[in-house]
């Protein structure tokens, strides 16, 4: 049987170095690949023209760079585009691209599907088929076609990024690291619904920045929309929160998708202000669009304006988060695919 | 969460192929639906299992089933009375009181049920019980015994007498009549929660009243 070759594309500098070291070659070769994988951006291995022709060829027999661009892109009279990415059972995974004038931000997927449930999320009704590997998740920004006008990357798209933990962390340190993509941790974001003790490794472990989906602030409320309140609660993510030191740097933002007639009342606000007290943060406001067969409808500008006025009464600072790609259903932080195969 | 407690198996059976029951003595409260994480090393990430006993039992059990290749349960099974786990305290908030109600599970999604059921809080309830063979209808003797016909056992692989041939799902959606006002336990796979909650929500009952618990 044909052994699966194994990618390049996606393993930290001590991968690499097991690599080398087990194909007998010199230990500084490791560092000569991640160099052309992650700074100068080759597609195969053959190009990796500093290495010899003995461990080209050498890592050529096992491996592939595995790098591969996407299937379909459609593209927002607003300017955002929706790539699709090849992944697992011939499903596809979505990455949205989000111009703007200095800011151009992706928003990566991290799983196939999502196990999660949220009452609001298209990608809940398409089921789980699998976690994505680091090199899967690197692949969605080195092989977009604007990869070089990238400012800031969110990992917001399909799946929940602490639930595939080791490909998150992996990703994140080859994005960051001096030998990887070097990017400032200041520029990346992590969205969770809040799985405790995954986020935990990620506060230790990482300097990115924190977006919590909150949603509601009542636990009856928030358990109707995020199954996740059943195991761990807004009041263990919260908690989690205030016990670990953050810094100046850090950024903990909280993602509230506004529905209408739902999570904006008053006592939402009051709640809001409670339970968010003492934590430095900052809370996104944005407006529900309308997934098929989906029980909760959109807010109006207006609720929304007034919802921001009133959080903002209260000391939070809040900001309204422009709907991008509607047309598209690219509306990133619940990314919504209409159609699962590309046409 | 809190350090991991040593606790000391009584029993690890095989109930049915590739499903086990692991018991050990009870040193701690819970509420019927929390679940405990377990691991096989005091340092080792915890895996997560909802309690399938009664609250007031003297041994702790959990069902689970065996996931090839998974980190925890192939070693998990290997274990035999007299052997230590390591356990976290009970929590988690997916809780049902004597109120009426509807449950729906598949697989081992039972557990939590099946701890509501062994605390006395089956009266007033239908549960919906569904797995591919019926091998996999945990406890279902105790279920027939107690709840009679608010039992509905099902699987999809195999007809058998007595018990449902299809999907929760489509025995759900084969029902006249779905009262509106009752609250709808869902507990297994997320296929499962998500199909059966987009379909409780189609025929009328408000989302409000279904609450989901998913084994991810
Ligand atoms: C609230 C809650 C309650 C639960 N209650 C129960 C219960 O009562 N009974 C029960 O049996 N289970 C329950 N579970 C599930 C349980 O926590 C474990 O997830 C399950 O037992 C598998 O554990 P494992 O370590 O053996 O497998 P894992 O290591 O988690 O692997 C599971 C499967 O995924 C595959 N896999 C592993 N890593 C990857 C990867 N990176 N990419 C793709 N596939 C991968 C494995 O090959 C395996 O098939 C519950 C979960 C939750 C969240
Ligand atoms: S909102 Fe995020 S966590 Fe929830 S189901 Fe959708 S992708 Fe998963």
């Amino acid at each position: 049987m044909e052994e699966k070759r194994d990618v390049l594309f996606g393993k930290t500098l001590k991968q690499l170095e097991e690599v080398v070291k087990k194909l007998g070659l010199p230990r500084f070769t490791a560092a000569q690949i991640a160099d052309w994988l992650y700074k100068k951006e080759v597609t195969s291995i053959e190009e990796m023209s500093n290495l010899s022709r003995d461990a080209r060829g050498k890592l050529a027999a096992r491996f592939d760079v595995g790098l591969s661009g996407p299937a379909k892109v459609q593209v927002s009279v607003d300017g955002t585009k929706k790539y699709l990415f090849r992944a697992l059972n011939g499903k596809f995974i979505e990455t949205a691209y989000i111009p703007e004038r200095k800011r151009h931000t992706l928003c990566v997927s991290s799983q196939v599907g999502c196990k999660m449930g949220c009452l609001f999320c298209f990608t809940a009704k398409q089921g789980f088929q699998g976690n994505l590997s680091a090199g899967e998740i690197l692949n969605q920004i080195r092989s977009l076609p604007e990869s070089d006008l990238l400012t800031n990357i969110v990992y917001m798209g399909m799946g929940e990024p602490f639930d595939n933990l080791d490909g998150v962390m992996q990703s994140l340190e080859i994005l960051t690291a001096d030998f990887g993509f070097a990017m400032s941790p200041k520029r990346i974001t992590v969205s969770t619904i809040g799985i405790v003790p995954a986020m935990k490794v990620f506060l230790e472990q990482s300097t990115c920045h924190l977006a919590v989906s909150l949603h509601s602030p009542f636990e009856e409320e928030r358990r109707r929309l995020m199954p996740i309140e059943h195991v761990y609660s807004l009041n263990d993510v919260l908690e989690a929160i205030r016990s670990f030191p953050l810094g100046k740097q850090r950024r903990i933002s909280f993602e509230y998708i506004v529905f209408k007639d739902l999570n904006h009342s008053p006592k939402h606000v009051k709640e809001l202000a409670r339970i968010l007290n003492g934590i430095r943060c900052r809370i996104n406001l944005l407006r529900f669009h309308p997934v098929p067969g989906t029980p909760l409808n959109a807010p109006d500008e207006e609720t929304l304006v007034t919802f921001k006025t009133a959080l903002e009464s209260k000391g939070l600072v809040t900001t309204i988060r422009k709907s991008r790609g509607q047309d598209i259903y690219a509306a990133c932080g619940l990314l919504s695919t209409k159609e699962q195969q590309p046409g | 969460m809190k350090a991991l407690k040593q606790s000391t198996i009584i029993s690890n059976l095989e109930t049915a192929p590739g499903a086990y029951v692991l018991s050990f003595p009870r040193s701690f409260a819970f509420v019927p639906g929390q679940v405990i994480g377990i691991a096989m090393k005091p340092d080792e990430k915890p895996r997560l299992y909802s309690i399938a006993s009664g609250n007031q039992e003297a041994l702790v059990r959990i069902l689970y089933t065996v996931k090839p290749g998974g980190k925890l349960t192939p070693g998990l099974a290997r274990l035999q009375a007299g052997d230590v786990i390591y356990t976290s305290e009970p929590f988690g908030g997916f809780i049902c009181g004597a109120e009426k109600a509807v449950w729906v599970a598949t697989g081992t999604g039972i557990a939590p049920f099946a701890s509501m059921f062994y605390s006395g809080l089956s009266v007033n309830k239908v549960l919906i019980h569904g797995n591919r063979f019926a091998s996999g209808l945990y406890f279902l003797d105790d279920f027939l015994q107690v709840m009679g016909n608010r039992y509905v056992p099902s699987c999809t692989r195999e007809a058998v007498e007595g018990i449902y041939h299809g999907r929760v799902l489509k025995y759900l959606s084969e029902l006249e009549q779905l009262d509106p006002l009752v609250k709808y336990y869902l507990c297994g796979s997320a296929e499962m929660v998500v199909d059966v909650r987009d379909l409780l929500i189609e025929r009328g009952v408000p989302f409000e009243n279904v609450v989901a618990e998913i084994f991810f």
